[in-house]
């Protein structure tokens, strides 16, 4: 499953990153690691970009990137 | 501008002390409230100017340490990381790396960390301390953390790190005395590294490291970490951030790290992070992590599908209104100061041609650009409100589909409303966009957005559309709304053209933070003000002032002896030129008055006024010449009739929306684009757009409302 598949309000930990190059350094950089929990917090009202939370900070990318990171949702998340 | 060689004066240091520091910089990410606190160490003792070759920002300030020595700060532009993005960030890195040649390596680094965010925050902190350099660490934003329930064991935090730690919250001006004192000590390097990458990794780095080491005669824990900023290049950004005599050496590094068969690129990050989470978990209380903070609830509203929208629009008509009615009062005194100076001036020179050009060119001059001093300021404070809030970023967020459908990216958002204050600001704020190719369409497009030199424009316009009060300010500011939507649709059209045709490239990648709501500090607004106000006089004071001058002389020579002032006008050189082009914009309703006003806007479009003034006063043998807007309401054309119909104010302003007449963002965009070929490109599809706006609006209004 990948980040932009959850729904708004879930949970879940970041398990792989698949994007490439200078895109990925930067979201690492920003603290998106493996073994992170993170958050959907909402997506824009148009339905792109996403508003995430993780390590106590929002961040807001677009589904194309959010594509790439794969996580394993929260067992208990609603 | 001027930056020191060298430390300043350091000509008796204290008996018994070391060296201290005198040239420091402030660095840190974005939103970590660095220029708060640059603006609560040095007040109004501050230089805005630029980095040799590059068009990044370069603020440097005076403050004062404990012992009365002035101390010079730079503050830097946010950076999550010394791995370069953006020009912005390379210029941070390069000046704590020590490589810019008009700015000395810092002494000191003053790391500005967001106490709520600690663990990213180190991320550039451990970079910075790398670079063994003498820091102080300022964790910010004390007071919210607090309040969040996050707290920091900073004693321990001090041992782990080995130097100073100050808490601060820079919005109140809390701990700057502490952080003072820490600034006055003597100078001492941080300890060596001790977060350590996989052997394999380590050793090769350091390889590259003895490379630099070598070839720029840098200390080894310098080099390693231009080493390490190096490695993280892509083949594409390299030559963008490392000069061509060190590429190769680069590339084989990479090549021989891809060789090892591990995962290098993920390691130089993820060695660092393991070691900043090994510090946090010793130092950092986390306060309830279900907890719904403030802003969490603020945004519930704002970013919502509906309120959001509906928040966004009314902010945006607020900031349009206040412009147009609350502005009116400080206006007015502005215009009684003025007419008082120039009937002072009248009544004591004696008669004559200094005479006439002190009260018709010089007072009259800058006193009609003057006048729009408080709609620009109350401009400048919204859009300064909106940044230092955090709803800029929201914005963004909103308007990131919107910006993608053209093919922009959301923070074309930013340097966009920064052009509807003044596109050179706009301009500039493209900076910050990491594409090259998306930057240059925010930079092709930014001067459409309608700048508050339009405002003076559209004010007469449509005060002279309707001379009495029998339509309200509300549809008075609709018709003004207009002006500025025409603009912004026109931009977007624009934008989505180039993206197919000139500049075609793939949408941009948008990773942006949403920063927590903030009360702004006073002082940075005020500062900011400050700022744009004096600029805006010196800019009054100077170009506007010579300009006035020079249009003032070319309409008032030759002379025609006792002739009518507007036979006078028309036989100037002034008149000659306007009815030289009379011909070619006669299709857009204008005589060679407005010619005239057109041919003087080409310089700033704000002289259009001033120029008008001069036109129309010039005309009136009364001394005590009636407003500009009942000038225009009596002009009439050779036929007897009304010069300024509605058609013509509409086909004007229409004008003026689409037109690039502003030498000094022509100048701008030059600059940015280091070529030519963009900014003469700008003036002449603009220039024909504005026409051909100009003529349809022209006749449309005929067509429709017969005037």
């Amino acid at each position: 499953m990948t980040l932009n598949e959850l729904s708004a309000g879930q949970t879940a930990t970041i398990s792989k990153i698949n994007a490439a190059g200078s895109i990925r350094q930067r979201l690492m950089e920003l603290g998106l690691l493996r073994g992170t929990p993170i958050e959907v917090v909402r997506f824009a009202p148009m339905g792109d970009p996403i508003e995430i939370k993780f390590k106590g900070y929002h961040l807001s990318l677009r589904k194309e990137e959010a594509a790439t990171i794969e996580v394993s949702p929260s067992p208990s998340s609603n | 501008m001027t930056t020191p060689a060298a430390p300043l004066h350091i000509t008796s240091p204290p008996a018994g002390s070391g060296r201290q520091a005198h040239w420091l910089a402030l660095a840190g990410n974005p939103n970590s409230g660095k220029t708060t606190l640059f603006n609560a160490l040095t007040g109004l003792r501050q230089k805005v100017g630029n980095y040799a070759g590059v068009t990044v920002e370069k603020k440097v300030g005076r403050m004062f340490n404990l012992h009365g020595q002035e101390v010079q700060v730079l503050d830097l532009p946010g950076t999550y990381s010394l791995s370069v993005r953006s020009p912005d960030e390379k210029v941070a890195r390069d000046v704590l790396l020590g490589t810019v040649s008009d700015t000395p390596r810092p002494e000191l680094i003053v790391c500005v960390a967001d106490a709520n965010n600690l663990e990213r925050s180190l991320y550039l902190t451990s970079q910075i301390l790398d670079l063994n350099l003498p820091v102080i660490l300022v964790l910010n934003m004390m007071d919210l953390a607090k309040a969040a329930g996050v707290e920091i064991d900073i004693k321990n935090l001090e041992s782990l790190l080995g130097v100073p730690i100050i808490p601060v919250v820079a919005s109140k001006e809390v701990g700057l005395i502490p952080l003072k004192q820490a600034i006055t000590r003597e100078l001492e390097k941080p300890p060596a590294r001790t977060w350590t990458l996989p052997v394999e990794i380590e050793s090769e780095v350091q390889a590259l490291a003895l490379e630099f080491e070598k070839a720029h005669s840098m200390d080894n824990a310098t080099a390693f970490a231009n080493a390490l900023a190096a490695l993280s290049e892509d083949e594409h950004t390299i030559h963008e951030n490392f000069p061509k005599s060190v590429h190769s050496t680069i590339v084989n590094a990479q090549a021989k790290l891809e060789a090892t068969g591990l995962d290098w690129r993920d390691a130089m990050v993820e060695s660092r992070y393991t070691w900043i989470q090994s510090i946090c978990a010793q130092v950092v209380k986390q306060g309830d992590p279900n907890a719904v903070t403030m802003s969490e609830k603020i945004d519930h509203v704002l970013t919502h599908k509906v309120w959001g929208w509906i928040t966004f629009l009314g902010m945006m008509s607020l900031m349009f209104f206040t412009i147009f009615t609350v502005a009116i009062y400080p206006m007015q005194w502005i215009e009684a100061l003025f007419g008082a100076l120039q009937s002072f001036a009248g009544n004591h020179l004696p008669v004559g041609v200094v005479r006439d050009l002190i009260c018709s060119g010089v007072i009259s001059g800058v006193g009609s650009v003057v006048i729009f001093l408080p709609q620009i300021l109350i401009l400048f404070f919204f859009i300064g409100l909106l940044e230092d809030t955090g709803y800029m970023a929201r914005a963004a967020f909103l308007m990131d589909r919107l910006m993608n459908r053209v093919g922009l990216h959301g923070k074309s958002f930013i340097p966009l409303l920064c052009s509807f204050a003044c596109a050179i600001p706009g301009v500039m704020a493209a900076r910050t966009i990491e594409n090259p190719k998306d930057r240059l369409v925010t930079i092709m497009i930014a001067p459409l957005m309608s700048c508050s030199a339009r405002l003076p424009v559209y004010t007469i316009m449509i005060a002279t559309m309707f001379p009495t009060d029998a339509v309200s300010n509300w549809q008075k500011a609709l018709i003004m709304l207009g002006m500025y939507l025409l603009g912004a649709l026109v931009a977007f059209a624009l934008a989505w053209l180039f993206k197919k045709t000139l500049m075609k490239g793939r949408t941009p990648v948008l990773i942006m933070e949403l920063p927590p709501y903030r009360i702004p500090a006073i002082k940075t607004v005020s500062v900011h003000l400050w700022n744009r106000a004096s600029t805006f006089i010196r800019r009054a004071g100077t170009v506007i002032l010579a300009l006035s001058i020079v249009l003032w002389v070319l309409m008032t020579y030759p002379k025609t002896p006792d002739a009518t002032p507007s036979v006078a006008l028309a036989n100037s050189v002034a008149g000659k030129i306007g009815h030289a082009i009379e011909p070619v914009i006669a299709p857009l309703g204008f005589d060679w008055r407005i010619g005239i006003g057109l041919v003087g806007s080409f310089a700033a479009r704000e002289i259009f006024v001033s120029t008008m003034g001069m036109v129309f006063n010039i005309e009136d043998a009364d001394e005590t010449s009636p407003p500009l807007k009942d000038a225009f309401n009596d002009a009439r054309r050779v036929d007897g009739t009304p010069l300024f119909t509605p058609a013509v104010c509409i086909s004007l302003m229409v004008f003026y929306v689409l037109a690039m007449q502003c030498v000094s963002t022509v100048a701008v965009v030059r600059r940015e684009t280091n070529s030519w070929r963009w900014p003469i490109f700008q003036i002449f599809y603009m220039t024909g757009l504005a026409y051909i706006g100009s003529f349809i609006a022209f006749n449309a209004v005929r067509f429709f409302f017969g005037s």
